[in-house]
């Protein structure tokens, strides 16, 4: 591991506006009366209802197991009643199943899962069946169910454990403060995902924009091996192979997966979510989330309970002062746009953003002046300028030449574009294009 | 001799006997076309949309002269072209029904909530962000994809609303496939009564986004009888089986116009009902 580490090629530096949030201690959301989990949370299959409407359950009893390998299971966030399961808006837009809890106050832990205290003893299997049991997914954004990335095929050696607490999106603060005031869980999270992986070093990589972040976690890190790195300031440094060349120097090819090139990343949430699983037993029921905006009264960073309705993580914020014209899960750059109040934090939900109506530009889009800033910024070095064409012209084939697959949907493009074309956009499209197409040859 | 002499007879010459040498070869490796096929391409439309399911006008030809197709699969013929085929081939051909594309979505720009969309105008890509801007998960986004892939423009964009055309509609299915939502079927041209409606939400959440939405109050089921129309859930929908006649729009004064006749939809005649 060399000191100073490697700066990708691309990347932009958006106004991060990270100081609304980011010296704002977590605060515990109080009980509500109801939660609402939607079903599917994870990338993969859907998991498999196991409760009826009446039930009783109890705080971090099983709803729903894993509907296969890739799918992690849900867990009830607090005791109560069953109250509905039925249709909830879907962070995509779309109405998706949910289960409705109706909270009986008193919030009583079930059958929880044995605290293995002694897990440097454990065998590796054992802890990971634990991250799977406690339906553990990549928290920073993605979902994908972090057990499949823990299980890598034969053949594949991994070398590398790499936690990211890069936090590049703008606004987000969830991680840098889950850094501040949980040090210990995430370096102790790095040494059981790092024990799971059959190594004994790990490394956390963070901005440089979070100096207290890596000096606290380098005051604690010692204790169980684990190395901190500072990272350059940009945007996406955040992003899974743009991390690992930051730290390693490896480039993972198009189509290729982290661990073809010995690695493996976990978010900082997901690590303090294993410790969590591992110590005290607590399956996934609730995360970190940056409450914040200029609409926003009081923004902050909120631990929320898994199927926390938006509309409630705002009123614990105060409330907002001004119409907001945009609604973001996640952050600005990456972050999914909502409809609806009526979507609940799932475990991927690192922010709940505001954006005012002055603060949106409504730009229409103009025709592509050929200026290459998209090609200069791109940090996976593909043409954003063509790709865009090709999709625009429904030339999806044309798109899969130009390897549309390997983009990340960063949206440095977009952000650059003086024409201010939706590149982000025909990505997206392009790339569900060419997935329908393969299903079909299949 | 002059040279002009020379130069004229020698290629005089070879040019007579390179003319002798394509003839022959144009006789012995002439490529037999069956002169049906160009025929029957003649008499079809010749506007390659793919209705059929062949790569186009000829591939289709082809088809019908081998008899791997019937002409009756081609859905732009009308039954005189038909016929007219048939009748050049010898052959008999069943009566085909025509077909034509119904949008089953009434909520236009006037009558459905919307939130503010500012990114790429088409369908497909729209429906990436928050599954569309419109309120309501079902309906028309209005950006006109299957106008598109239309080649007969028998689909009109009206007030963020795809309306087919039925008269101009030939029923090749093209826009089918094109709409996101799901929202076009095909549906006998003899039936001009259609629900505009496709949400199977149930009523009050409907009318909450859209005003001109089926709200199941079973009006039309009871003017028409349970066997002409058909309720799915909270959805209504025309018996095409056993379809009603188009007096029944009339008869049944669908309170959210959500019942409408497929002709006087495209006239622009209905413009919903705002409570």
């Amino acid at each position: 591991m060399s000191d100073k580490p490697r700066k990708f090629k691309g990347g932009v530096h958006p106004n991060d506006s990270k100081a609304l949030s980011a010296t704002k201690p977590i605060q515990v959301a109080p009980l509500l009366d109801k939660y609402k989990v939607i079903m599917h949370q994870n990338i993969g299959a859907p998991p498999e209802l196991l409760v009826k409407k009446g039930d009783l359950v109890k705080k971090g009893d099983l709803l729903a197991k894993a509907g296969g390998f890739v799918s992690v299971p849900l867990h009830a966030p607090t005791s109560g009643t069953v109250s509905a399961i039925d249709k909830c808006p879907g962070p995509t837009g779309i109405g998706v199943p949910a289960i409705e809890i109706t909270a009986d106050g008193e919030d009583a832990w079930g059958a929880a899962l044995e605290p293995m205290a002694d897990w440097p003893n454990r065998a590796p299997a054992d802890l990971k069946q634990r991250v799977w049991d406690a339906g553990i997914v990549g928290m920073g954004g993605a979902g994908f169910p972090a057990h499949v990335k823990l299980s890598p095929p034969e053949g594949k050696k991994i070398d590398t454990l790499i936690l990211n607490g890069a936090e590049c999106e703008p606004y987000l603060t969830a991680d840098h403060r889950l850094m501040l005031e949980q040090a210990e869980e995430v370096v102790l999270g790095a040494a059981i995902l790092a024990r799971i992986l059959g190594l004994d070093t790990a490394v956390i990589g963070v901005e440089d924009n979070k100096p207290d972040a890596i000096a606290r976690l380098k005051e604690v890190a010692g204790k169980y091996n684990v190395t901190v790195q500072g990272l350059p300031v940009n945007y996406p440094q955040g992003a899974e192979k743009q991390l690992i060349y930051a730290i390693t120097g490896r480039e993972v090819p198009v189509g290729k997966l982290p661990m073809d090139v010995h690695c493996v990343v976990q978010n900082v949430a997901s690590a303090v979510a294993v410790a969590e699983a591992v110590i005290k037993g607590w399956p996934s029921i609730e995360r970190i989330t940056t409450v914040t905006g200029k609409p926003v009264v009081n923004p902050g960073n909120w631990r929320l309970r898994i199927g926390t309705p938006i509309s409630k993580a705002l009123e614990l914020a105060g409330g907002i002062t001004m119409q907001p014209s945009k609604l973001l899960l996640g952050g600005p750059m990456m972050g999914i746009a909502q409809k609806s109040l009526d979507v609940t934090v799932m475990k991927n939900t690192s922010g709940i953003l505001l954006i005012a109506s002055d603060e949106v530009s409504l730009y229409t889009s103009e025709p592509c002046i050929r200026c290459g800033r998209c090609v200069e910024v791109c940090p996976m070095s593909i043409l954003p300028a063509t790709i865009s064409q090709a999709v625009e012209n429904k030339r999806f084939d044309w798109a899969e030449e130009l390897n549309v697959m390997a983009c990340i949907e960063c949206g440095s493009c977009s952000y650059v574009c003086p024409s201010h074309r939706p590149l982000n956009q025909h990505f997206k499209r392009g790339k569900i294009e060419i997935q329908a197409q393969l299903r079909k040859k299949k | 001799m002059s040279i002009t002499w020379i130069a004229i007879s020698s290629a005089g010459v070879l040019g007579v006997v390179l003319g002798g040498v394509i003839g022959v070869v144009a006789k012995a490796f002439a490529v037999e076309v069956d002169e049906r096929i160009e025929r029957v391409g003649e008499l079809l439309p010749g506007v390659n949309c793919g209705g059929c399911g062949f790569a186009g006008c000829t591939d289709f030809a082809k088809a019908v002269v081998t008899e791997v197709a019937k002409p009756s699969q081609c859905p732009v013929c009308s039954a005189g072209d038909i016929n007219n085929i048939a009748e050049y081939l010898g052959i008999v051909v069943e009566e085909k029904e025509k077909m034509v594309a119904v949008v089953r979505c009434s909520g236009d720009y006037s009558h459905t909530v919307r939130s503010f969309y500012n990114g790429v105008r088409d369908c497909r890509s729209a429906v990436l962000v928050a599954g569309g801007a419109k309120g309501c998960d079902y309906g028309c986004l209005g950006f006109g994809s299957c106008a598109d892939a239309c080649p007969f423009g028998a689909i009109e964009i009206r007030d963020a609303l795809a309306v087919v055309h039925p008269e101009l509609c030939v029923g090749c299915e093209n826009c089918v496939a094109a709409c996101p939502k799901n929202l076009i079927i095909m549906t006998p041209a003899a039936v001009d009564v259609h629900v505009y409606c496709n949400s199977p939400e149930k009523g009050a959440s409907k009318m909450k986004v859209c005003k001109t939405a089926c709200i199941a109050c079973r009006k039309c089921v009871k003017a028409a009888g349970e066997e002409q129309m058909l309720v799915d859930g909270f959805l209504v929908k025309t018996n095409y089986a056993n379809p009603p006649q188009s007096d029944l729009v009339e008869a049944s004064a669908c309170p959210t116009t959500a019942l409408r006749l497929g002709t006087k939809h495209a006239e622009g005649a209905y413009q919903g009902v705002s409570k």
